[in-house]
């Protein structure tokens, strides 16, 4: 049982630090491998927050999102909007050269090291229940991964910025003959998933830590998960993410030699047999 | 850093005054260090020890100046880019020692450039047991992989310590650790009863820590590549109530090293490792040692990769010392054997047969001292010599 | 540096085929550059050997990517196998250096054959992480295998026998450079000849538009096929040049960072055009070496800069800026 709910966890931590590239990548279909760059944004902030200004690691969560859309509202205007319409490979290695420059930065201000971080006491710890035990720490993973992944599809499927989004990709012309604001549209778009992006790093510092070679580290994960759950679908990353959680954590589990494999097999084995992912758009370009 | 500069400069100058006849041409030394990448603290942490060498015991050996070329061969673990950079630095920069290397593939891929241009090679950190027989030019001033290992498994085997889960990282090393400490543990009647091998990179051990916590041994001998993975086991460690169930927690003391101490946190007190140097060594030359460092690097914590690389130029600078200047590799390796100093880390010396150091082991324990998380030393094994070579 | 005006692939679409597969001469100009380099660089040789060796892997997935459009994140596989082969090869005593590379272009074909039938369906991204995901599980069976490969330390006790028995490779690289500079220039013109046969030419229609191609007759999936094995067997003789100029074998050639890297030096250069491939390889090396050389420690900020600038100025990367300047200066004449 534990096995599972560890499964569970670690595949929702997955989801927390993918789900900003599900935005960009998936919904707009912007190759950002300049992701990670983002969540490590929000680690830094995070971490500076805590340790230089002693603030409580909840209330710094708000304000890390906030900064890390922020940025990326920044960075929208300045950079990336020049790019939404150049190939696939001109977005990726403009966003290589910018995450060169994040390590680069990182590096320059914060030193080679890994950051500490202290987790609130009433986050950290381990309480039993019967043949289960459960981390508080995954434990609030899995509860702010799921209203994350709610509130995602809520917004893209029921609401009117979900629909106007959704238009301004599929075919930026059309929609802005029928009047609305792509411009304003994507910036805010980016700008979310930059939040995410930031937010999923502060809370990954805990589990992955943080240096400033996080956004190549962890790129595979997020590429895997977006891959996997097909773009351009927030329910895809979420099922991908826990379906590799569970098999990873079970994999290593029962047989750890072959530990190592397990993320990737799943993921090439998926799409062989389904190479728009497990829920992607058959007609995805 | 413009204290560092200053004093430099501050000794340059005196020495130009004192030995003005002696204008003898320089001494080039060649680093070959990751300075980025996934091992840039490697590098950062040699560098300042080399660095902090010159700044504090003057740069001029054998009454040759000494100029520093910094490489960097990130990430680290490429022998192609290593070797081509050894090249260069013999064949362009024409250095007449080369010196460093973070990992052992770097070190392995340079040696027969050494062998073949004939340069002495000091090796700062690269740990596998094997370096040393890769050139006769060769000689480590940091540690081996078995000689770090073998006392935490002695050391458990006289404290009570029946029941041995070994976890390592799965690479080469970590198989190394695994190796040396299963032979001496089980050698003094221990028993291992549980063995894994973890991914490398492996951002969630909560699997492993289950598998430990079901087969509740006495202890968990853990080896792993000091960054996020080993921050993210101790932590889920104590998360999971490990330390509460009384099992305990060993393992080779690079891995609460003082560049990751804090990033633990509190989840590594109590941590037993075997291991050469430590902040927390009590005595004159480290109290020296300590606070030079903090004056020249405030923001980092002096930790074995510094030291490798402070004894690295302590032994060029001895060696030197003794030839008058004369960098022959022969000459170098043949002053080099058996030389003997009282390092920061505690008395320390080249080992004549195999070029390989010599040095007192200490058993340490993480507490809280003065605010800091140190690895206090509280055992300690004295000239101990690479058991991978026996 | 001196680059050609214009390029070969310029002139393709207009011209007759015959045309397009003649030198132009500011190839042979071209070609002229690593012999002068060899006199100018001479303390540089053994970055000039990897910057050629790095062109020809660069090359293998010119072929696959620029020619048949398969995207790909997991290149260094095949490189690696043909450095481990080569490798392995020469520690069991079978140093011979063209042997190595034979067999080294072979285990690679073969690797490539087995896993191309995996990229065969599905969009860029399914394409890059299937790559990706068997690059990785490769790097990480060689990782465990440490008897065998050495593991993360490396694969120790190469020893290379002196090419056709004559030349021996040496502390100044001399011989790697003229060795891998010869193989490079073979297999380039191999390629050359490849891209401009109506093999090649099927390719570029796959690309183009995968719906027509059966309808006048060309198997898409056997051509995919094919190309993919040939892209494999150039990586794998660029690995196995590898191992032998440097006579170790590190896990790194399997490496990710190794694949990305590539796939961003041949975006730089300009896909599909051979020469991108090549110029690209040449302009990130040389970069990377100065700016690590000047700042070791934040040289990749200013590599990152240069990358960002080139997206934003220079789309098409480098041979397509080149081909836009020779267009301005050929064409009012």
């Amino acid at each position: 049982m534990t096995v599972v709910f560890d499964g569970i966890a670690s595949g929702l931590l997955l989801f927390l630090i993918s789900v900003g590239l599900s935005v960009t990548l998936g919904l707009m279909n912007f190759v950002n491998l300049a992701h990670g760059s983002f969540a490590m944004l929000g680690g830094y902030i995070c971490v500076i927050l805590l340790n230089r200004h002693g603030m409580p690691f909840l209330a710094a969560l708000p304000i890390v999102t906030l900064a890390s859309a922020l940025a990326g509202v920044v960075l929208e205007r300045t950079l990336y909007r020049r790019l939404y319409g150049a190939s696939h490979l001109d977005q990726v290695l403009f966003s290589i050269g910018l995450v060169f420059m994040s390590i680069s930065t990182a590096h320059y201000f914060f030193g080679a090291q890994q950051q500490p971080l202290q987790l609130p006491p009433m986050l950290s710890g381990q309480f039993n229940l019967p043949g289960v035990d459960i981390g508080v720490y995954r434990l609030f993973l899995i509860v702010v991964g799921l209203s994350i992944a709610v509130a995602l599809q809520w917004m893209i499927t029921s609401t009117r910025f979900g629909a106007q989004l959704r238009a301004a990709v599929d075919n930026p012309r059309a929609a802005r003959g029928l009047g609305i604001d792509v411009d304003r549209v994507f910036v805010l778009t980016f700008a979310l998933g930059s939040a995410l992006a930031g937010l999923g790093g502060a809370l990954g510092v805990e589990m992955l830590g943080l240096d400033p070679e996080f956004p190549v580290k962890y790129i595979v994960y997020f590429l895997i998960v977006v891959a996997v759950g097909g773009s351009g679908n927030i329910k895809g990353s979420l099922y991908a993410s826990l379906i590799i959680g569970i098999c990873d954590v079970a994999g290593k589990y029962y047989v750890p030699q072959i530990g190592a494999f397990v993320i990737y097999a799943v993921m090439v084995v998926t799409l062989i047999f389904r190479p728009q992912g497990l829920f992607g758009r058959s007609a995805a370009k | 850093m413009r204290h560092l500069k200053k004093s430099i400069v501050a000794a340059a100058f005196t020495l130009a005054a004192s030995l003005p006849a002696l204008a003898a041409d320089p001494i080039k030394i060649g680093l070959v260090l990751p300075m980025t990448g996934p091992f840039a603290a490697y590098g950062k942490q040699i560098e300042h020890g080399v660095k902090l060498y010159l700044a504090t015991k003057g740069d001029t050996f054998g009454g040759r100046k000494v100029e520093l070329i910094v490489k960097d061969d990130a990430p680290g673990t490429a022998g192609d880019v290593s070797k081509r950079l050894a090249q260069e630095l013999v064949i362009k920069d024409k250095v007449d020692i080369l010196a460093g290397f973070g990992l052992t593939p770097s070190a392995f891929a340079v040696a027969p450039v050494a062998t073949e241009a004939k340069k002495p090679m000091v090796v700062m950190n690269a740990a596998t047991s094997a370096v040393t027989t890769k050139s006769n030019y060769l000689v480590r001033t940091s540690m081996t992989l078995p000689q770090i290992t073998a006392p935490i498994a002695t050391w458990a085997s006289k404290n009570g310590i029946k029941k041995v889960f070994t976890l390592v990282a799965d690479y080469g090393p970590g198989h190394d650790a695994e190796g040396q400490f299963k032979k001496t543990f089980t050698a003094a009647g221990g028993e291992i009863v549980g063995e894994v091998r973890a991914p490398v990179k492996n951002p969630d051990f909560a699997p492993f820590l289950q598998k430990i916590k079901d087969t509740k041994p006495d202890a968990v001998f853990i080896f792993l590549p000091p960054g996020a993975e080993t921050i993210a086991f101790m932590k889920g460690f104590t998360e999971r109530g490990l330390t509460a169930a009384g099992i305990r927690l060993i393992a080779t003391g690079d891995l609460p090293d003082e560049d990751i101490l804090e990033a633990i946190g509190d989840a590594a007190l109590g941590l037993i490792t075997s291991f050469h140097y430590s902040e927390a060594h009590k005595s004159p030359e480290n109290k020296a040692y300590t606070e030079a460092y903090y004056k020249a690097y405030p923001k980092d914590r002096p930790n074995f990769m510094s030291m490798g690389g402070y004894d690295g130029m302590h032994l060029i600078a001895e060696v030197l010392k003794k030839t008058g200047g004369n960098a022959d590799a022969e000459k170098f390796v043949e002053a080099a054997k058996g030389m003997k100093w009282t390092s920061p880390r505690g008395p320390i010396s080249i080992d004549p047969v195999t070029r390989d150091i010599v040095q007192t082991i200490y058993i340490r324990k993480v507490e809280r001292v003065a605010g800091k998380l140190q690895n206090v030393e509280f055992d300690q094994v004295n000239e101990f010599k690479d058991p991978g070579k026996q | 540096m001196s680059m050609p005006p214009s390029s070969v692939d310029s002139a393709f679409s207009a011209t007759p085929l015959r045309d397009a597969s003649r030198w132009h001469p500011a190839e042979y100009a071209f070609w002229v550059l690593p012999v002068l380099a060899y006199f100018v660089f001479g303390e540089n040789l053994s970055l000039l050997s990897q910057i050629a060796i790095a062109a020809l892997f660069c090359l293998s997935l010119d072929l696959i990517l620029g020619y048949a459009g398969i995207v790909s994140l997991g290149h260094a596989a095949f490189f690696g196998v043909g450095a481990y082969a080569a490798g392995l090869l020469a520690k069991h005593g079978w140093g011979d250096p063209l042997l190595g590379l034979a067999a080294a272009a072979a285990i690679a074909a073969a690797a490539g054959f087995v896993t191309s039938f995996l990229v065969l369906r599905g969009s860029d991204l399914t394409r890059l992480m299937v790559t990706l995901g068997v690059a990785v599980m490769l790097y990480e069976g060689a990782n465990k295998a440490t008897a065998f490969t050495g593991g993360v330390d490396g694969l120790q006790g190469v020893e290379v026998k002196p090419i056709l028995g004559m030349f021996s490779f040496d502390l100044y690289g001399k011989t790697a450079y003229w060795y891998s500079l010869a193989v490079l220039f073979v297999m380039f013109w191999l390629a050359r000849r490849l891209v401009h046969s109506p093999f090649g030419l099927s390719l570029r229609g796959i690309r183009q538009n995968v719906g027509r191609m059966p309808a006048i007759g060309a198997p898409v999936n056997g051509r995919l096929v094919a190309v993919y094995t040939i892209g494999a067997a150039y990586a794998g003789v660029a690995g196995g040049l590898l191992t032998q100029t440097t006579q170790f074998v590190s896990l790194d050639v399997l490496s990710f960072s190794r694949s990305a890297e590539l796939l961003l030096i041949l975006v730089l250069g300009g896909t599909g055009r051979l020469y991108g491939a090549l110029i690209g390889t040449m302009v990130f090396m040389t970069a990377h070496h100065f700016l690590s050389g000047i700042n070791p420690q934040y040289w990749q900020f200013w590599l990152g800069a240069a990358l960002v600038l080139v997206v934003l100025f220079a789309r098409d990367g480098i041979m397509g800026l080149l081909q836009k300047l020779g267009t301005r200066w050929t064409k009012p004449a």
